[in-house]
């Protein structure tokens, strides 16, 4: 497929900045190969990314990974950032770091932090990350962070084995003095795809985080904004995933490969770049990758004059993939395509099976 | 909500009013969001700095672009519940 789509500049960067992470979650979006620390990109290289992105039009850059303060040159990565007034935001699972380097990350001029969490119940949230203590460095990290004056956003990812727990997980954000709550349910790519039939939630448990979420929303106005990831297994309408094909935001892996979103590399025949070999522009304008799916003369039936295509977007081209076995056809989340009952029906099976345990991330699979 | 005049707003740390180069435009950054104040908004936003009382916002407003008093107050604290409702501004 080569049809050019005249794109806009992208406004988000998800820079993944290492694969490596003390923590272990099973629902990890990252894909099962990860890479090894001495393929990750060098300080230099990352600076020329951040430049260029900035320059792209890119505002916002979300440091992530893996865990981004395993890298000994996050500091130097969050003051260029912020000399470019890129806004920086930190994504962490909170157990590496201490209240010095903290301070010196936001001397540094990090804008916001996003915390996750795994549970309320220590044991359980440990169990659920595979780290032993790290539930209350990150309660620790959280109270920090909002001492220090930075908006603190908790990520709650959501799943059969904690969803019971929501409303606990909220006023553990509240206590916590978070500005915005994610209430994330897992995404079924990468680690989370492969323990998919431990993770899956059953229908009534999600109807019931819906409605707890609305509650807690009306509740909270003024105080915490509360978004909400909503799991698409379940769902009529498919997500709009990323806001389109490489319409918004792009992905930079530790080793540098540019990505439209995470899971772009599971679909074959896409031809993907380093920023080693191209600039970053070129990628995002020029490359067959990010023109792929972008606007919508790659569309299928049903996506094809549907009215809802403008919303949707025509859902997730690596859902499609997974579960339809094509990349451009409708998301089976979506009730009109011919995969949707199959989809519907793999939630209910999977969410049914009990306690499953889980297949923990690490490199090296 | 109600506002009152001797209120200081202030952007809070992690909320930033940035002109856009690439987009010949104002956006305001927030987290896990980007604005597009329009023209009165930027203004406005650009005011609330820490260091002057809602009053001398509206007054200074209402100056600069000769505008009436009480329509500019309604302008402004409207923005600004917005913004609070969104936690992206302290009042």
């Amino acid at each position: 497929m080569n049809v050019h789509v005249k794109a806009d500049a992208p406004v988000g960067m998800l820079a993944e900045l290492t694969h490596r992470c003390p923590l272990q979650c099973p629902y990890c979006s990252n894909p099962l190969e990860l890479d090894r620390k001495s393929a990750e990109l060098d300080t230099e290289t990352w600076k020329r990314v951040f430049t260029e992105a900035h320059d792209l039009g890119v505002l916002q850059v979300h440091l992530s990974g893996g865990e981004p303060t395993a890298r000994d040159d996050i500091l130097e990565i969050v003051r260029h950032c912020a000399s470019l007034g890129l806004y920086s935001n930190l994504i962490t699972s909170g157990v590496l770091l201490t209240e010095e380097k903290l301070k010196a990350l936001i001397d540094a001029g990090l804008d916001h932090v996003q915390l996750s969490l795994q549970d309320v119940d220590p044991v359980n949230a440990d169990q659920i990350a595979g780290f032993k203590g790290g539930h209350q460095k990150k309660i620790a990290l959280g109270s920090m962070v909002v001492k220090a004056g930075v908006p603190l956003t908790v990520n709650a990812v959501i799943h059969r084995r904690n969803i019971e727990t929501l409303p606990l997980m909220i006023a553990l954000a509240e206590k916590m003095g978070a500005k915005r709550v994610e209430v994330a349910h897992a995404q079924y790519y990468g680690w989370a795809l492969a323990n998919r039939s431990a993770l899956m939630p059953t229908l009534d448990q999600v109807k019931l985080a819906i409605k707890i979420v609305e509650e807690a929303r009306e509740r909270l106005k003024g105080q915490m904004v509360i978004d909400q990831v909503v799991p698409d297994y379940y769902a009529k309408y498919p997500k709009p995933c990323m806001g389109g094909w490489a319409a918004r935001a792009l992905n930079v892996t530790p080793s540098g490969k540019v990505l439209p979103c995470h899971a772009a590399e599971s679909i074959p025949g896409l031809v993907f770049h380093s920023v080693k070999d191209m600039s970053l522009s070129d990628i995002w304008y020029n490359s067959q990758g990010f023109n792929a799916y972008r606007g919508d003369a790659w569309m299928e039936e049903p996506c094809v004059g549907c009215e809802r295509v403008g919303t949707c977007k025509g859902g997730c081209r690596c859902q499609a993939m997974i579960l339809a076995g094509n990349a451009a056809s409708a998301d089976p989340a979506c009730h009109l395509s011919p995969f949707h009952n199959q989809m519907h029906g793999m939630a209910v099976e999977d969410s049914n099976r009990g306690r499953v345990e889980f297949r923990y991330r690490k490199i090296g699979g | 909500m109600t506002i009152a005049e001797d209120t200081v707003p202030k952007l809070p740390h992690g909320v930033r009013l940035k002109e856009d180069k690439v987009r010949s435009r104002w956006v305001l950054l927030a987290p896990e969001r980007v604005l597009e104040p329009d023209d009165i908004a930027v203004e406005i936003i650009k005011r609330c700095d820490g260091s002057r009382p809602l009053s001398a916002i509206i007054d200074d407003l209402s100056e600069t672009f000769e505008a009436d008093r009480a329509t500019v107050a309604t302008d402004v604290k409207n923005i600004l519940a917005f913004l609070s409702e969104r936690r992206m501004i302290d009042l």
